[in-house]
């Protein structure tokens, strides 16, 4: 699995952090996504394939 | 359901795409069906009031998924069409282009419309903001600096008169409300907003209704309000809340009020589902009916519809802790659970003069709802408040936050 984000498009809503903890992260200042590690381990799918899917601004793609 | 289960969406929007991705995910293999009125590929709509309004996005960056993940995910998207017509005993859905559609599950996402100001249908200069063609509209008018009358001041009214000054125009904002999205975040965040567009140069009529939309040769003059004041305008802008499209269900057997209405598992009737805007569910967790107009609630609503239907003999009740974000000049503002009709309020961390808090809303004697600005933790950590249902002991305990 590897992540791409399109940080511009950022609302900051915080939804993949919560989804996603170990590999999304915010920035303190405005909320923008921080992507923690672009290669997730296994364990991670699942967690990352639902933070894309719940991302109020659709800017995750997952190419597995 | 059948060997080769066909699932019909209706509507193309955010809600739609994904209870789409979410049946693809989940190993669905059947026939998929996506229904849009709209000619265009589904788009987002919350930039449409701030990155695309002010020009700062093309149009094309609206786009949800690009246009070759539709055919990836074997999807029959119909767009520029409409569905008109349900059978609910027969299992058909009826498009406007004639077509018939059999399916095992419907979803239905056909969202909202703007509510119109009665008397103004027709009248040029009068503008609704819901779709990329609206928003296209009255960018344009926007480039000759109008004399721009928003009336409302919810989400939609607050962002677009925030965009609008910023780009030049002399914005009146008029609402029967006493500050901006006040019904929402309550008089104390309401009168931070209504400062905020105050020193942006933001024309303030709060707490005043309006008695008609005056027009002159089918072109709008103004706004007439009912303390008698008249308000010209070269354009006017109607946000005053949405209308769930739902009379296509007439007749259908769907239960219908205020949108559709549905059990917490975001059914209305065997093989039918709702998920977005038009979906009003049973929150068990809340214990309330909801219907939430918000981008986040359609995506995670309609990925909880495409479960339930994989998983139709043991579905998950959908107990979500709602969320909305609105960017209103250099403020962010981000909203968790239920802050509508708190009995309770507390600024927990930062400070509202800053600009930079973190506020936290009860009802009988629990914790419902978080507003924060510019405090991204802080926030994220109230929210954990909100999911829990605290009680509101612990906010006067002062909380760890």
């Amino acid at each position: 699995m590897h992540i791409t984000i399109d940080e511009t498009k950022c609302c900051g809503a915080g939804q993949c952090v919560l989804a996603a903890p170990t590999v999304f992260d915010q920035r303190e200042d405005n909320g923008v996504v921080i992507l923690l590690d672009a290669d997730p381990p296994e364990d991670q799918y699942a967690p990352v394939r639902e933070a894309a899917a719940v991302c109020p601004a659709a800017l995750i793609e997952v190419h597995e | 359901m059948s060997s080769n289960p066909t699932v019909v969406i209706a509507g193309a929007s955010a809600a739609g795409l994904s209870v789409a991705e979410g049946l693809r995910r989940g190993g669905f293999s059947g026939r998929l069906t996506m229904i849009g009125e709209e000619v265009h590929l589904p788009y987002d709509r919350p930039p449409l009031s701030k990155e695309v309004l002010s020009g700062a996005w093309p149009d094309a960056k609206t786009l949800l998924r690009e246009p070759g993940v539709f055919t990836q995910l074997d999807i029959d998207l119909r767009l520029g069409t409409r569905a008109e017509r349900v059978d609910t005993a027969g299992r058909t859905v009826t498009c406007s282009d004639g077509s018939q559609i059999a399916y095992d599950d419907l979803v239905i996402t056909t969202g909202v419309r703007p509510r119109p100001l009665p008397g103004t249908e027709g009248v040029q200069g009068v503008h609704v903001l819901r779709t990329l063609d609206d928003a296209q509209e009255l960018r344009s008018v926007l480039d000759s600096h109008p004399r721009l009358v928003i009336v409302g001041a919810g989400f939609l009214g607050a962002e677009v008169a925030s965009v609008a000054r910023t780009a030049g125009a002399d914005v009146t904002l008029v609402s029967d409300i006493q500050s901006p999205l006040s019904d929402v975040v309550g008089a104390e965040i309401g009168e931070l907003l209504l400062q905020a567009h105050i020193e942006h140069g933001v024309h303030l009529r709060t707490g005043v209704k309006v008695a008609a939309v005056t027009h002159r040769d089918n072109q709008v003059t103004g706004v007439e309000l009912a303390d008698g004041s008249t308000l010209p305008a070269d354009a006017v802008l109607i946000a005053i809340g949405s209308i769930p499209n739902t009379e296509w269900l007439a007749g259908s057997g769907i239960p219908i009020d205020n949108g559709v209405i549905c059990d917490e598992f975001c059914r209305a009737l065997p093989g039918v589902w709702a998920a977005g805007d038009v979906a009003s569910w049973h929150h068990m967790g809340l214990d309330a009916r909801l219907r939430l107009e918000h981008r986040t609630n359609a995506a995670e609503q309609g990925l909880a519809v495409a479960r339930n239907i994989l998983a139709a003999d043991n579905p998950t009740p959908f107990t979500p802790v709602p969320y909305i974000w609105s960017d209103q000049y250099d403020l962010k503002l981000q909203i968790y659970g239920q802050t509508r009709a708190a009995d309770t309020f507390a600024v927990i961390d930062g400070d509202l003069a800053e600009r930079r808090f973190v506020a936290v809303y009860g009802k009988d004697g629990h914790v419902r709802g978080a507003v924060g600005a510019n405090m991204i933790r802080p926030l994220r950590a109230a929210r954990t408040l909100v999911a829990d249902w605290a009680p509101w002991s612990r906010i006067e305990q002062g909380a760890a936050v």
